[in-house]
């Protein structure tokens, strides 16, 4: 009788992958134009819309949370003394403390910092790649001669925190300029990226966060592709401290049984740009707290 | 003369008695490793995607559908091996790894996983 569990999802998370690779193996030719974002952003969009009817589009930010009540209950319950509070606190300290020469990460960035976390990552045109947040973190501290701090946890993420919270409830409005062929590539190659089949397992992002999402893969629930991406860096009990959007993939990627790719490596902040897209419309809310 | 044919007939029902309870217990013993195939994370780890009705296997996932009728919906034991082997032939996009083009398991640990799931 479980066997007919799910099968419509399934149907239409085939038209979905059609539709996507269909547009992904196309432009593998460079084609650009067929690159289209929007139509992507509002094809997820749809999707989850029909998949799970009941869910608001808005409550995607909460990842796994929006779905299943089970664990909603408990992560409610963890968020009534959020366990980020101190790497907030931390954070604001760093941020705020001048580099040895007198210089500030405020100066840095484009409004002191405040309320900016919306338009990250973007793609530099003057650099031909795409900019995480964490990325000119530090760059900013190696141009003030200090030393960069390791990616993936510590005070790198606790700044991050801190610049995300100072932007809690503004809308991501990521852009992939559309005559600039460079960022399209970037787009296109982190959506190749989430859908691509790796690892000796040979699973995809897509077949546990798509497909997957809300279905047990043992005892643990994938949480939907929508959305995935707004509520970080995160606070995950298994980690027992706050960790990067990178540090998450490279636990994910080694979920495929494949050779995890560096944090801020290109793929990855190419997959960070396509999934932040996809969030457009929806508010940042990091730092969260995830299982 | 009889006497000799008698011993014959005994020597060879022992024997092929004994063959028999070989060849059971060579089965007992792949059941057993397919059990362990089908539950262990480091071997097959099928219970993160499909429950069967084995008491052992607790908190099975449900990607994929449950272990169930598979003589009836197998006979031809051969297609449920090529399933596991390659599940990608009947679904390019399938979920289930394909254990044994990607030298997850090894061609004994399939048959005997095959044998294991092939009784319920
Ligand atoms: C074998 C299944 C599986 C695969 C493959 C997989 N994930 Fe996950 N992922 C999970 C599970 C389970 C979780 C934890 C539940 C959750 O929060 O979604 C998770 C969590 C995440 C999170 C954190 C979500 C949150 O709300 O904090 C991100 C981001 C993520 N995965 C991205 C990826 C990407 C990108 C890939 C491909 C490189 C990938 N995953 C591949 C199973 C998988
Ligand atoms: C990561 C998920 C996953 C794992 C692990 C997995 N499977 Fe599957 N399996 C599936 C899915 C999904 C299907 C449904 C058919 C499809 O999509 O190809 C399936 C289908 C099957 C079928 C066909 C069922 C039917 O009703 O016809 C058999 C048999 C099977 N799997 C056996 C196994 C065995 C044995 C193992 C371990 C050695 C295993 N699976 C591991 C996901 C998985």
């Amino acid at each position: 009788m479980l066997n007919f569990r799910k099968v419509k999802p399934f149907q239409g998370w085939i038209t979905v992958a059609l539709l996507l690779c269909a547009t992904t193996s196309v432009l593998a030719d460079a084609s650009e134009p067929l690159i289209d974002p929007e139509a992507d952003r509002q094809a997820l969009r749809a999707y989850y819309l029909k998949r799970f009817p009941g869910v608001d589009i808005q409550d995607y930010i909460n990842g796994i949370y929006a779905l299943d009540a089970a664990s909603r209950e408990q992560w409610q319950a963890l968020e009534e003394f959020p366990p980020y509070e101190f790497d907030l606190e931390a954070g604001e300290a760093l941020f705020n403390t001048p580099f040895a020469n007198g210089q500030t990460y405020a100066a840095c960035f484009p409004n002191g910092g405040v309320s900016i976390r919306q338009h990250y990552p973007y793609w530099n045109a003057a650099e031909g790649r795409v900019k995480t947040l964490e990325l000119e973190i530090n760059e900013c501290r190696e141009k003030n001669g200090e030393q960069p701090y390791p990616w993936k946890k510590g005070p790198l993420a606790q700044i991050s925190a801190y610049m995300a919270w100072t932007s809690r409830g503004q809308v991501f409005d990521i852009k992939v300029p559309a005559d600039d062929a460079g960022a399209l590539a970037a787009y296109a190659a982190g959506k190749r990226f989430f859908y691509a089949k790796r690892g000796q397992l040979n699973l995809s992002c897509a077949n546990c966060h798509l497909e997957g999402s809300n279905i047990f893969i043992r005892a643990d629930l994938p949480g939907p592709a929508l959305g995935q991406t707004t509520h970080f860096p995160v606070y995950r009990s298994k980690w027992g401290e706050l960790g990067t959007l990178h540090r998450r993939y490279e636990g994910c990627h080694r979920d495929t049984r494949s050779d995890p790719l560096p944090p801020q490596s290109d793929a990855f902040r190419n997959l960070e740009y396509f999934q932040t897209y996809m969030s457009n419309g929806l508010p940042v809310n990091g730092p969260g707290a995830r299982k | 003369m009889l006497k000799v044919r008698w011993m014959t007939f005994v020597a060879v029902c022992a024997a092929l008695l004994t063959a028999n309870t070989v060849l059971a217990r060579d089965e007992a013993a792949l059941i057993v490793l397919g059990q362990a195939v089908f539950l262990e994370q480091s071997k097959g780890n099928c219970i993160a995607c499909h429950a069967i009705s084995d008491p052992q296997a607790q908190l099975a996932g449900n990607q994929g559908p449950p272990i169930f009728n598979m003589k009836l919906r197998y006979p031809d034991k051969r297609l449920l091996r090529a399933q596991v082997w390659d599940a990608t032939r009947n679904n390019p996009l399938t979920l289930m790894p394909p254990f044994g083009k990607h030298w997850i398991l090894s061609e004994h640990e399939i048959d005997a996983v095959v044998e294991y799931i092939y009784q319920y």
